[in-house]
């Protein structure tokens, strides 16, 4: 009885929250008790006919870092379009959580509730340096006035040397994100989603372009997110899932074919057969 | 290489080109007031009022250059319509010092101003009302183009209107606002404008004293104008403004309301403009509706772009040089000027894409 005056008091009390922004930390509805973060389930999407994705269903644990691999066409870029309700589905149903319905919310509520994405290509604020990058992506009140006088605190401050640590760019803090290198760049915007604490991650293919040394230090990263964030990496390139060295699932014409460990999927005779060649 | 690093200080609100800024503005000011009060009249060093007054209309032009380089330089938001603001303060301005004259006009009339005699109006138009009052002029002067950019900006930035079509529609306002302001029923003098003006709070507008006060004044509202946009642009606002520049809809993506940090901005920049048209208009003596037109609106942006975009001081450089050239122009070769305006901008494109302030930084830093 005493829980469901408490519970109804909070949610009085959460109907003050008139902008969502306002909440610093993750949204108090994700429910995550059965230790699962994200359902995809009997998922179907065609675009003019074509299946792009086909009953596919997808679970991630929470704190889980997950590799998708899968050739062109696979539907792994329609997959993450769903998860940010860029693309709705013709059927299924995706969950965040046990109750956040994804497929009922706009893009800038998903990317509020906490699910937040890196494309392809970088986009940083190259005239600003660095620092001033991840100072922009920091959640916090992002209203006109709050933002005119923002101090940074030392708990902010402490949060994005943090972040500069993790990214592996303490000393190019002040160096304008326009001169940084492809790779850099690319941290830099991991560095600039991991600020906006978000639950799970969408990383889009995040190595192409990499040297070896960059991927090496890209997967250690990635790595070092598991546990505090979900991390979905979709990747082409194998090594790079090999070195990450997680569970992965392969995606074969909008469904998912396998999963399991690296060494796993790999002698799965129907992967063979449609993505390693052989 | 030394160009690649952001230097913490351009956090601070005073920072070095700040400091160097307010001095030499503080120098000139103090060193034009004296020559112009302690040396006689046939001194070499004697800088007579007609001068002071041009000075003090250069720094309001500065002011109102201040303003679009905070939206242009800063936000990325070619307004080529800003003119229209500083005419609207300027109108608040004259309607304050019309309403001043009393019956000192041609025809007498304790109330009406001589345009409205000549008109056979019998009453003053309920917008006159309140004129007579400097505090509602004063605030008529920052509410008049500020309520005007808010109204204007929130449409356009809501249906995210960017880019050359933007400038274009600020083009027409100002367009369609000289327009209206040319016609005599609108009651704001037609196309002689506001005129005849005999004193400001009492003070005569002809007298060396009052002269030399609107020029302090001017150099007062230009310092903290430049404080302002100062205080904006090293604030995060300022850095998510040139976010908003330079990647918008990334912007977005992180979570501001992009619109409202435009509109916000967006209209404290048409206010600053107005204060800057409420300073020209007792310096010059005239307010009229060619103030609102196009060209001069395109004339600001070009100050701003000799100058040198995204630094403030910049803009008052450039404000300074070209309103200075176009006085010896037209006083020498008034055929040649517009050349002489359009051959400055061409070559300050090619030879200095960040303008005169951007030379500057170049010296410094080599040095």
């Amino acid at each position: 009885m005493s829980n469901f005056v408490t519970d109804y008091v909070a949610s009085v009390r959460d109907k003050d929250h008139v902008f969502e922004f306002m909440q610093p930390h993750y949204s108090p509805k994700l429910d995550v008790r059965k230790g699962c973060i994200l359902y995809l389930e009997d998922i179907n999407v065609s675009f003019d006919g074509f299946k792009a994705i086909n009953n596919l269903n997808l679970y991630i644990d929470e704190g889980e870092l997950r590799c998708i691999i899968g050739p062109n066409g696979a539907g792994k870029t329609t997959m993450m379009d769903i998860i940010t309700g860029k693309t709705t589905p013709d059927s299924g149903s995706a969950y965040f959580g046990q109750s956040i319905n994804l497929l009922e919310m706009s893009e800038p509520e998903i990317a509020e509730a906490g699910i937040g994405r890196k494309f392809q290509k970088p986009t940083v604020f190259e005239d600003q340096s660095v620092f001033a990058n991840l100072e922009l992506s920091m959640a916090c009140n992002k209203s006109v006035i709050s933002t005119l006088f923002a101090k940074l605190s030392p708990l902010q401050f402490s949060e994005i040397e943090e972040t500069l640590e993790l990214i592996g760019l303490k000393d190019q803090r002040f160096l304008r994100a326009g001169a940084l290198s492809h790779g850099q760049k690319q941290w830099l915007e991991i560095g600039m989603l991991i600020m906006q604490k978000p639950r799970l991650l969408l990383v889009d293919e995040p190595v192409a372009g990499m040297t070896h040394q960059e991927m090496d230090r890209t997967a250690e990263l990635l790595i070092s997110l598991e546990g505090k964030h979900s991390v979905v990496v979709v990747e082409h390139d194998m090594d790079f899932v090999r070195s990450i060295a997680r569970k992965v699932t392969v995606l074969h014409q909008g469904s998912v074919l396998a999963e399991g460990s690296m060494d796993q999927v790999q002698n799965n005779a129907k992967v063979k057969e449609v993505y390693l060649g052989e | 290489m030394k160009e690649n690093y952001t230097m913490q200080q351009d956090q601070a609100v005073f920072n070095r080109s700040t400091q160097i800024f307010l001095m030499v503005l503080a120098a000139v000011t103090a060193l034009v007031v004296i020559c112009n009060q302690v040396f006689a009249p046939d001194s070499a060093l004697h800088i007579p009022t007609y001068t002071v007054t041009l000075l003090g209309k250069y720094l309001t032009f500065a002011l109102l250059a201040v303003a679009i380089d905070l939206i242009w330089g800063y936000l990325g938001i070619l307004s080529l319509g800003h003119g229209a603001f500083f005419a609207l303060g300027g109108y608040a301005m004259g309607m304050y010092l019309m309403r001043q004259i009393g019956d000192r006009g041609v025809y007498g009339d304790p109330i009406l101003p001589d345009f409205m005699v000549f008109l056979n109006w019998n009453e003053l138009p309920w917008f006159w009302l309140g004129f007579d009052q400097f505090w509602f002029a004063m605030l008529m002067v920052v509410l008049a183009p500020g309520l005007l950019a808010y109204v204007f900006g929130w449409l356009a930035f809501r249906s995210r209107v960017t880019g050359v079509y933007l400038s274009i529609i600020t083009q027409a306002l100002t367009f369609a606002l000289m327009l209206a302001f040319y016609r005599n029923e609108m009651g704001f003098g037609g196309n002689n404008g506001l005129t005849d003006f005999k004193d400001l709070l009492g003070f005569d507008l002809q007298s060396d004293i009052t002269r030399i006060s609107l020029f302090v004044a001017s150099a007062i509202a230009l310092a903290f104008g430049y404080i302002a946009c100062r205080f904006i642009v090293s604030s995060k606002l300022g850095r998510v403004s040139m976010a908003i520049r330079d990647a918008e809809s990334r912007t977005r993506f992180i979570g501001y309301r992009v619109e409202n940090v435009k509109l916000w901005i967006w209209t404290f920049s048409a206010a600053l403009a107005g204060i800057a048209g409420a300073l020209y208009v007792p310096q010059v003596g005239i307010i009229n509706p060619n103030e609102f037109s196009p060209l001069n609106s395109i004339e600001m942006v070009v100050w701003v772009a000799l100058g040198g975009r995204a630094t403030l001081y910049g803009a008052v450089i450039g404000a300074i040089i070209v309103n200075y050239a176009k006085t010896y122009f037209t006083g020498v070769l008034p055929e040649v000027w517009l050349f002489a305006l359009g051959g400055l901008f061409v070559l300050t494109t090619i030879l200095l894409p960040k303008g005169v302030a951007g030379l500057m930084s170049r010296k410094g830093a080599t040095a």
